[in-house]
């Protein structure tokens, strides 16, 4: 720890993963995640931990489900439409409270789309994706360093509350290289026993891994344990981060890649003398309503940067609640902002 | 008069040289200059020696070659 | 001068985007050959992977229709059996076919529809940058069997041709090459097989070509044929695997 390295993001979150402690992972080729299955490949092998190049991001979502129902650290990867085919699997992981951590780099969609980068699938990531009542702690990194930091994170909010993480990149973080400086995992004695896990009934009574809950009032009870616990992790992990917002007329509010114009366009108006802020969820589930509301109070227009057609943007007008006009820029199919694009466009609203 | 004629487009040429493996009388080879992709291109260097087999056609996976026979 | 060879009819005069030397091209050469040969190309649909050929449809005169990854012998059925009267067939490389489309091909096998599949089998991804595939041959170095392919890791290498003859559905099931004229011509002959079948009404019809990916096996065009007669032919034997013309 300490040392600065140069690396890719994809790279970079794979070398995090392994100091975390992932024991298994699963993955299959996509563009634009193949550096993270390839530096696994090698990786995993060398450090003597769990590597399958599944035959398709189905069977990696369900690998996962068996080593995460072992009580393992375990890992996936893909891209949007990868990712599209691991809900069932997702839906699965929430229902029987397994840990586990899902990295979407987006890319282009709907369908096959295209490769370059895109915030297509915030919905997919935050309102479900598969199917029934759950969640998904959503991690939304906009550096190599927070693609690192996030996926060690990602591993142990996981355990400390029994469900899937996912960490939100996209084809350009997932490209870029960067400086990084890997953080001390955790102590992992901090957090729940895996006493649940499948490791063999031998001296105990058996552990049963499932989401199916068929008679009676069963599924109506499991549900509301998994109301409690999203509750609890509403409160306590919402993460953001703030910028220039404390007089700032116009509030901008962006993650990941789109994140870092928006920046950047802060600095820029600000040096003109304009009063522009940022608001940049770390953490897209649980999100970060409050921080909207308190500044719904100070600022009088807010503007929703995305690489998508406006899919966060919901989650902006839930936390303003009517008390300033919300617009939307963005656009999909690979457009990433740049500074100069975000400055004329607030400056259309000042 | 040679038996056979080799029409190659050299810019639909990617230089694979497969034809020129496949070219039984050794007619074809990479040209000097390059087209406008960069490649080298395959082109009749002894285009006297062609019987027009189209065993260089068979080969082309750009379809690149177009190939003649006296009747 | 009579003609010899010119451009098929059904191909169109689009340069592909498959690297030199890629055997895709001559796959493709040889489909449009037949297609044109048999008259078809009228009532002809193709249905392109994901993969280098997801492009595919760029290259014929026919209409095409791309697919999720693996799903196009499930796309083709419902192709087929809304338009019996036309011929149907799918293209796809081994990640396609063989992985996660594993079970569509399977399925398709099984219930034997008059389908014709062209399996392209390079032993690697291509598209995605050279990943191992359920083809990569033991001791095969690629980007995600960086020591080789270990059979312990990572499994064996898929014969899919003589896994699949297996099936009931099957009418046709060869494995050809196209790395010189002498089995130019004879992958061609399996080709125009596996698409008279489907107008004859036989079953399922595949033909699987072993191909070279020269830039993912990192060698030139013509090194990477050498690899492909050295490496993957004893593996992977030419031939035809299953024929019910030959049985009855």
């Amino acid at each position: 720890m300490g040392e600065k390295y140069l690396m890719k993001g994809n790279e970079a979150l794979g070398e995090a993963a392994i100091i975390a402690g992932c024991d298994a992972y699963f993955g299959y080729p996509i563009t634009p995640q193949n550096e993270l299955t390839a530096y696994m490949s090698k990786r995993m092998l060398e450090e003597g931990r769990v590597f399958v190049q599944s035959e398709s991001e189905v069977a990696a979502i369900n690998m996962v489900f068996g080593a995460a129902g072992a009580g393992k650290r375990t890992m996936t990867s893909s891209s949007s439409p990868g990712v599209s085919l691991k809900q069932e699997g997702i839906s699965y992981l929430a229902g029987a409270q397994l840990p586990a951590v899902i990295v979407n780099v987006m890319r282009g969609g709907p369908g096959l789309g295209n490769i370059s980068p895109a915030q297509g699938d915030y919905y997919q990531a935050t309102r479900g994706g598969g199917n029934g009542d759950y969640r998904l702690i959503v991690f939304a990194p906009n550096s190599v360093q927070e693609m690192a930091d996030d996926v060690m994170d990602a591993f142990d909010l996981a355990d400390k509350y029994r469900m899937p993480a996912m960490v939100m990149a996209d084809g350009m973080l997932g490209q870029m290289m960067e400086p990084v400086e890997f953080k001390e995992p955790k102590n992992k004695k901090d957090l729940p026993a895996k006493d649940w896990a499948l490791t063999g009934a031998k001296g105990r009574p058996r552990n049963i891994v499932r989401s199916l809950m068929l008679g009676g009032t069963g599924l109506y009870e499991h549900n509301e344990v998994l109301r409690k616990i999203y509750a609890q992790v509403e409160a306590a992990e919402t993460r953001y981060e703030e910028l220039e917002t404390a007089d700032a007329e116009v509030t901008l509010v962006a993650y990941g890649s789109a994140s870092r114009a928006c920046i950047g366009a802060v600095r820029h108006l600000r040096a003109a003398g304009k009063k522009v802020g940022l608001i940049r969820p770390r953490v897209i589930w649980p999100y970060p309503y409050k921080a909207l509301e308190k500044q719904a109070e100070k600022s009088k227009k807010f503007l929703v940067v995305e690489m998508n057609l406006g899919q966060m943007i919901d989650d902006v007008r839930i936390g303003v609640a009517g008390k300033a006009p919300v617009e939307f820029y963005g656009y999909a199919g690979g457009w990433i902002p740049t500074v100069k694009e975000v400055v004329d466009r607030v400056n259309q609203m000042l | 008069m040679p038996k056979g004629k080799v029409v190659i487009n050299k810019e639909k040429c990617k230089g694979c040289e497969l034809c020129i493996a496949a070219c039984p009388k050794k007619v074809l080879g990479l040209s000097e200059d390059f087209n406008t992709k960069g490649y080298r291109y395959s082109t009749p260097l002894h285009p006297e020696e062609c019987i027009g087999c189209g065993f260089c056609a068979m080969m082309c996976p750009d379809v690149a070659i177009e190939v003649y026979r006296e009747e | 001068m009579k003609t010899v060879y010119k451009k098929p009819e059904s191909m169109t005069s689009a340069t592909t985007i498959y690297c030199p030397g890629c055997h895709h091209g001559i796959a493709h050469r040889l489909i449009a050959e037949v297609i044109d040969e048999l008259g078809i190309a009228d009532h002809t649909i193709g249905i392109a992977p994901v993969g280098c050929a997801a492009l595919a449809y760029d290259y014929f005169n026919i209409d095409f229709s791309e697919t999720p990854h693996g799903r196009a012998p499930a796309v083709a059925t419902g192709l087929k059996l809304t338009q019996p009267d036309h011929v149907v067939f799918t293209y796809q490389g081994d990640g396609d076919l063989a992985s996660i489309g594993a079970a569509e091909i399977l399925h398709l096998a099984n219930r034997g529809f008059n389908i014709t599949t062209i399996f392209i089998n390079n032993a690697i991804y291509g598209m995605t940058g050279g990943q191992m595939a359920p083809t990569t041959l033991e001791g095969q170095k690629t980007t995600t069997t960086p020591f080789g392919r270990d059979l312990k890791v990572h499994g064996h290498p898929m014969k899919v041709s003589e896994i699949l003859s297996n099936a009931a559905g099957v009418a046709y099931i060869a494995r050809g090459a196209v790395y010189d004229p002498k089995h130019v011509m004879e992958t061609k002959k399996m080709v125009k097989k596996a698409f008279q079948n489907q107008i004859d009404g036989k079953g399922f019809s595949m033909v699987e070509i072993l191909s070279t990916c020269p830039t993912n096996w990192g060698l030139s065009p013509l090194d990477a044929v050498e690899w492909l007669k050295k490496n993957m032919e004893p593996y992977y034997p030419l031939g035809v695997k299953k024929d019910i013309d030959q049985e009855q």
